[in-house]
């Protein structure tokens, strides 16, 4: 089980109740719970829906979607049943705060579907959990069972004459799955492989029903906008970028771990106060300020402010929230190769241009890694990163891309110093430098 | 149509299609992998990129999928442009990092569409210095081989075999580049089309098996057009030949009937033809004599004096029967089958021809949106109907589809809003079908209950139409629910035919046609036919078999011409052998040694489709022309040849005399254009031009290059060289086009992509609506099952029933045992506890011991023997039979 921190910048909202016990329903109803279940009764679904918009609160699941506005797209009439999905695949290399709420609040995710589900007017909803977070399972199911024990869920939730079911489910271990439109395959007995859009999920989604899907941290913040309003929310973070977000300060800090920061909080202060600095007071090297998918940055450029717009700015995304620290005993085209092994494992195998491309990009750094490299090579990576770059089905292909193009361009000279079969200069430690401290 | 703009040139596009379509249709090459004509769009592989512009200012553009695109009016876009070139090069290079490369020892080279993409995108460079990826190979049955190695992963081999055939024992297994397409074990591939995975797959995965025992590159083949003989479909296919050799069938595109895809038994039957049984040479009482003592030997039994009766066919052309027919006189030309089957095919002709619904095409089949199947498991009966009723589920949802503004092409997104939404399907038959599992419901039930249900529909459908007495409420429910979902549709179809052996049946289903019609739906009615020409020999007319019998006790010294028959499939044993030794003389002429030819004091050999020309007439009542592939040995001729007039000197005397003397047959002769057609001066070559060893083929004989053989049936030339532009469809004789070696040239020769052949379309029709007859009213009474007695019904199977595909090495590896099925209630009391059981099944004075099998679908009171394939097979069934456990 995760350990938690703690820091004195740190805005308690979605994690306000992690570590008093809040997995117990009675915790969690003593702590305000399910209180936002009843107002959001009593809004009834446009008012649900104003309210959200208001928070200005975007998906934490990486893209950083206006959550409002996606449930507004779900049509008011449906022949076919609607549902929520909570995405709790949570499969992104440094991104670990979906597990926190699992395990230290899993009422909050049960609340947040609640809401979503009577926002747009669906019966059921699905809490998907990633293979691997088979633990938090049984965490998860005792919470629903609770709920369906206090007639929060099943028949005539509240008392309110509406009925509103959950399942959990969980996934086979493929990251891919974490992709909302593969995540339905999935849920419906599938290969994971993404669907085309349109159709988008908002019309026909799981089982062909209109769907809203959210990341587990989104649906998790929904009952806390609720609770403390949605404009009070909305004043926590930066301009269009309402409230807080659990960043996972992972790599070479003194003090790693998921701190829930308002948007907008300056990367190089995250790192150097809230993360106590680089570990072992060495010089940092680069920052992968929102999960492996997302270009690097260097020393020079993390003086931003983490929310989706600014982090877009400086050229790279806030994606996941999953901030890693590298320092300068780290070789960067190990750390490249370690990237890419990961997506070429995950590449779900639909199209070329990813499915092939990252194969040849990993085989190419694990030898260019061990002294193998050629000149042309460099140039080839490149030029297959940038083959599937905005050129394949989903952006798996650009997860694999971006991060490759990235060190490509700001680490040549590291790449260069590999060639002539020269042993690697940079990784002091191997592996070693990129355990955890 | 709306203009689109491709390299600055302005084009025509249909904006319900996509940019690839567009383009391919618009004759221009654009590389593609997994988009398939009839199978849609899903973007997996990446080849067809362009780039597109946003408006006329834009120089910039971005890479789009043309697959994915639609073609919406004033769409620019660029094939030329250098990233657009260089991206799809990369596809190729991609994919080339696995692919093995073994194209000398790939059956796939030289008809390969990755090849031919390769090529076309200009990849020649292997820049990848990595080891290549290597997968294990199954063992998938006797039609298909498998050779994983080779695989570009491009989907098109699940999405044909699960989407479009509806069978699931393929799949694809696995994530990234390690993707494997295969069954979760070794075994043969339960799909009746599992062989289109052949032409499916763009590589060298999935390829013919029975073509490997006897390879042969596709340039090496001589080739011309045929039609397949194994059912009453008319499939259109290309036959291969070399060194004397049936090589294999490939589907020869034809949009109306069989557009892209053969079952099996159709593309693996061919095999026949290379058979140990063919007869090769003239028999005189079993002894093989020459071609001119067979003639002087016929000539003479001709001329003898004696009265001449002729038994014509329904597996041989109109100009074979016409020939017989011709020789002995009509009045002494007799059908060859049954009086039952006669009857039940002659009212199926009627019936087409009266209207008012119209003879349903397989495009008809698979456009129309409600379904009722009487008496009919088509899978088994009429295989490839099978693949278009699977089609037609989907027309309902397309509605939805269309509201939501997705094209239809865009086929994940359409299946995904289809859901499990499928079209009404209602089939009632004597057991278990293959399309059971789409059906909307299902009724097992005896022939006299399948029509009764027929009839009550069309009553709920009309009440003008006969009323069924004693109507169960739960027939009348049912019924009704047909009624509507009938009536609710657009284009309903009603499919019936022989196969319960029941005339009510298919009358049954000509009330529902036309109650539909009368009442203002368009409806169209498909009636299978027992074999091949059945409606051709009905069409020329002839006379029952009973009459046969008498005509020769009449004359004890006749002579019997037997025409490609083997009258003890089609008549009881013992009346076949009163015939046969009542005849003074007997003459057979037949392809496969069998019981009637056994008889022969005359044996003349006749060709095969592969070895003759003629006319079949489908069950949709077209009349289609096959054609000669290679010049057969000595002495194996056309039988329309033994037995013509002298002074008929090719084909086209026969047709012209059929037209003059029936009538009704007078439009057969367009099926295909006449032998003296030329294409500027030219015939139109059988060989491709790549052709090799013209000169040397028969050098180990002689070293003089010999004269190839004339053609006088025919504008087809046994030549490489000839007319080299499209030749009309009919006379096809293969797809090949400049960069385009695999069957994908098809393309280049569409109107449009996945519509008629520039050429036209194949054939002619001979059944228009018109709108004569009127409701039968011969309403059977209701089934009473006996108790110490079981109705014995044929059960047809697409390996086997048929005559001579079943003489094909790979089918006749997936032939059924003989059995009697019988129900598992009925089947207890034979039952020797969890032992095999073999009972005796006796009628009519008949005993046959066969093993039982216990059916779970077939309806109580009922028995099943496999057709065709027991020594039971001519008996007119259905009969009453009794069980006895064998000791
Ligand atoms: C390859 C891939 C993996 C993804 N994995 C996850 C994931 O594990 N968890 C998640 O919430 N979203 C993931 N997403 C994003 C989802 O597709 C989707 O945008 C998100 O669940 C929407 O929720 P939000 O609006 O609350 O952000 C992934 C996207 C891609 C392309
Ligand atoms: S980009 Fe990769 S993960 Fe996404 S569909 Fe293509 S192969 Fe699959
Ligand atoms: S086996 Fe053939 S059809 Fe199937 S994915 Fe591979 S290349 Fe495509
Ligand atoms: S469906 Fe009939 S005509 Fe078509 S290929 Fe099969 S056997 Fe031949
Ligand atoms: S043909 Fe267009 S993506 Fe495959």
């Amino acid at each position: 089980m995760a350990y938690l921190v703690s820091h004195p910048d740190e805005v308690k909202v979605v994690s306000s109740r992690f570590g008093k016990g809040a997995a117990s329903i009675e915790t969690y109803l003593a702590l305000d719970g399910y209180s936002s279940a009843r107002k959001a009764i009593e809004l009834g679904s446009d008012g649900i829906i104003a309210e959200m918009k208001a928070s200005n609160l975007r998906g934490r699941g990486g893209a950083g979607f206006p959550t409002g506005l996606k449930w507004s797209f779900v049509p008011k009439q449906s022949a076919k049943p609607k549902y929520v999905l909570l995405n709790g695949d949570e499969s992104e290399p440094g991104t670990c705060k979906d597990r926190l709420i699992f395990e230290h609040d899993p009422h909050s995710a049960i609340e947040g579907v609640i809401i979503a589900g009577l926002a747009i007017g669906a019966r059921m909803g699905f809490i998907y959990l990633r293979g691997e977070y088979r633990y938090l399972l049984t965490i998860m199911e005792r919470a629903i069972d609770e709920a369906y024990a206090h007639g929060f869920l099943g028949k005539n939730i509240f008392g309110s004459g509406i009925d509103f079911d959950i399942r959990s489910h969980t996934g086979a271990g493929a990251y891919e799955v974490g992709e909302e439109s593969a995540l339905m395959e999935s849920l419906e007995g599938k290969r994971g492989i993404p669907r085309i859009r349109p159709p988008f999920p908002a019309v026909v989604g799981l089982y062909g029903g209109p769907t809203v899907i959210n990341n587990a941290e989104t649906l998790a913040t929904v009952p806390h906008v609720f609770r403390i309003g949605a404009a009070e929310y909305a004043k926590i973070g930066t301009e269009r970028n309402g409230g807080t977000r659990l960043f996972c300060l992972s790599g070479n800090v003194e003090r790693p771990g998921v701190y829930e920061l308002p948007m907008g909080y300056n990367l190089k202060k995250m790192i150097y106060e809230v993360g106590g600095g680089i570990a072992g007071g060495r010089a940092l090297k680069a920052v992968v300020p929102g999960g492996a998918s997302t270009p690097v940055l260097l020393p020079e450029e993390i003086d931003i402010g983490m929310d989706f717009d600014q982090v877009g700015k400086a050229g790279s995304m806030l994606g996941s929230g999953g901030v890693v620290v590298l320092d300068d005993r780290v070789c960067i085209v190990e750390f490249a190769l370690r990237t890419m092994r990961f997506y070429q494992h995950e590449s779900c195998g639909w199209c070329i241009p990813c499915r092939e491309g990252t194969d040849w990009l990993k085989k190419t750094l694990t030898r260019f890694h061990a002294g193998g490299g050629v000149a042309k090579d460099i140039d080839n990576m490149r030029y297959l990163a940038e083959n599937i770059m905005g050129r394949t089905l989903c952006p798996l292909g650009d997860a694999a891309a971006m991060p490759t193009i990235g060190f490509l361009k700001k680490f040549r000279k590291e790449f260069e110093d590999h060639l002539d079969g020269k042993p690697c200069a940079y990784a002091e430690q191997g592996d070693a430098a990129l355990a955890p401290a | 149509m709306g203009t689109i703009y491709i390299d600055g040139k302005a084009s025509e596009a249909d904006p319900k299609q996509n940019l690839l379509h567009a383009c391919l249709s618009l004759g221009l090459n654009l590389p593609y992998f997994c988009w398939h004509p009839a199978m849609g769009s899903v973007g997996a592989c990446r080849q067809c990129a362009v780039k597109q512009f946003k408006d006329a200012q834009d120089t910039r553009g971005r890479l789009v999928m043309a697959c994915m695109t639609p073609a919406a009016p004033d769409t620019r876009i660029s094939l030329q442009d250098p990233e657009a070139v260089a991206f799809r090069a990369g596809i190729i290079e991609g994919m080339m990092l696995n692919h093995p490369h073994d194209c000398p020892v790939c059956d796939e080279g030289g008809e390969c569409h990755l090849q031919d993409m390769t090529v076309m995108t200009g990849h020649d460079y292997r820049r990848s210095r990595f080891p290549k990826r290597t997968f294990h190979d199954q063992y998938l049955g006797p039609f298909v081989y498998h050779q994983m190695n080779r695989c570009i992963q491009c989907y098109r081999c699940v999405r044909f075999y699960r989407n479009y055939a509806g069978e699931d024992d393929l799949n694809a297994f696995g994530i990234s580049n390690e993707v494997f397409f295969g069954r979760e074990q070794d075994g043969v591939l339960k799909s009746e089309f599992a062989g289109n995975l052949v032409e499916v797959c763009p590589t060298g995965v999935f390829t013919d098996r029975t073509l490997r025992r006897h390879y042969t590159r596709k340039w090496d083949l001589r080739m011309a057009p045929s039609i397949c003989g194994h059912c009453s479909l008319g499939c259109n296919t290309t036959m291969g030949e070399r060194y004397g050799l049936l090589r294999r069938v490939v589907n020869r595109f034809n949009s109306e009937v069989n557009g892209y895809f053969l079952c099996d038994r159709g593309r693996y039957g061919y095999e026949f033809v290379n058979s140990e049984q063919r007869i090769r040479a003239a028999q005189i009482n079993g002894a093989p004599t020459s071609v001119t003592e067979a003639k002087r030997r016929l000539s003479s039994l001709v001329a003898g004096g004696q009265q001449l009766i002729g038994i014509g066919s329904p597996r041989a052309s109109i100009e074979s029967n016409y020939a017989l027919r011709r020789l002995v006189g009509k009045d002494r030309f007799f059908c060859g089958v049954s009086d039952g089957e006669w009857e039940r095919t002659r009212a199926m002709v009627e019936i087409l021809q009266a209207g008012p619904a119209r003879s349903a095409s397989l495009r008809d089949v698979e456009l129309s949106d409600a379904v009722l199947i009487l008496g009919e498991d088509v899978t088994n009966s009429a295989p490839r109907m099978a693949l278009s009723v699977r089609q037609s589920l989907r027309q309902q949802s397309f509605e939805t589809t269309q509201k939501l503004r997705v094209p239809l092409w865009m086929d994940d997104a359409v299946r995904e809003i289809a859901q499990a939404k499928r079209s009404p399907l209602f089939i009632a038959a004597a057991g278990a079908t293959r399309l059971d599992d789409v059906a909307t419901a299902t009724y097992k039930a005896a022939p006299e209950d399948i029509a009764r249900l027929g009839f009550a529909v069309a009553h709920e459908i009309d009440a003008k139409a006969p009323e069924v007495p004693d109507l169960s409420g739960e027939m009348r429910e049912l019924a009704a629910t047909i009624a509507t979902a009938l009536t609710g549709a657009k284009h309903p179809l009603v499919i019936a035919g022989p196969s319960c052996r029941s005339i009510s049946v298919i009358e049954s289903a000509a009330n529902v046609a036309r109650a539909l019609c009368d009442n203002g739906h368009s409806a169209a009615l498909s009636l299978i036919a027992p074999a091949c020409n059945s409606f051709g020999l009905a069409l020329l007319g002839a006379r029952p078999m009973s009459e046969a019998l008498a005509a020769v006790q009449d004359h004890g010294d006749a002579t019997l011409i037997v025409l490609e028959n083997d009258l003890y499939r089609q008549l009881p044993a013992k009346l076949v052998d009163g015939y046969l030794a009542k005849a003074a003389h007997l003459i057979v002429l037949d392809q496969l040694g069998n019981g009637t030819t056994a008889k022969a004091e005359l044996l003349l050999p006749a060709g095969t489709f592969a070895e003759s020309d003629g006319t079949l007439v489908s069950n949709e009542g077209r009349a289609q022309r096959f054609f000669q592939v290679f010049v057969p040995e000595d002495g194996i001729k056309e039988s329309w040849r033994w037995l013509g007039d002298q002074s008929w000197s090719s084909l086209d005397d026969v047709l012209s005399e059929i037209g003059t003397e029936i009538p009704r047959l007078a439009s057969v002769i367009g099926a295909a254009p006449l032998s003296s057609f030329r294409i500027a001066g030219a015939k139109i070559p059988r060989e491709p031009h790549r052709y090799s060893g013209r000169t040397s083929i028969t050098a180990n004989i002689s070293v003089v290059e010999p004269k190839p053989p004339d053609d006088p049936d025919s504008s087809l030339s046994y030549s490489m060289e000839g007319a080299s532009i499209q030749p009309p469809a009919a006379l096809q004789p293969f797809f090949w086009a400049p960069g385009w070696n695999s069957i994908q040239a098809v393309n280049k020769f569409q109107s449009e992509i996945g519509e008629a052949l520039r050429g036209g379309v194949p054939g002619v029709r001979l059944f228009e609506t018109s709108t004569g007859g009127g409701y039968f009213d011969g309403i059977p009474n209701p089934f009473t099952r006996r108790t110490q007695e079981w109705l014995l019904l044929p059960i047809e199977h697409i390996f086997g029933s048929e005559e001579l595909s079943a003489h094909a090495s790979s089918i006749a590896e997936l032939v059924t045992e003989p059995y009697l099925a019988l129900n598992p209630a009925d089947a207890a009391g034979f039952l020797a506890e969890g032992k095999p059981t073999v009972v005796e099944v006796a009628f009519g004075g008949l005993k046959q011991r066969v093993p039982l099998k216990v059916l779970a679908e077939l309806p109580s009171g009922l028995a099943g023997i496999p057709a065709g394939l027991t020594a039971l097979c001519g008996e007119e069934l259905p009969a009453w039979c009794r069980i006895e456990r064998a000791s």
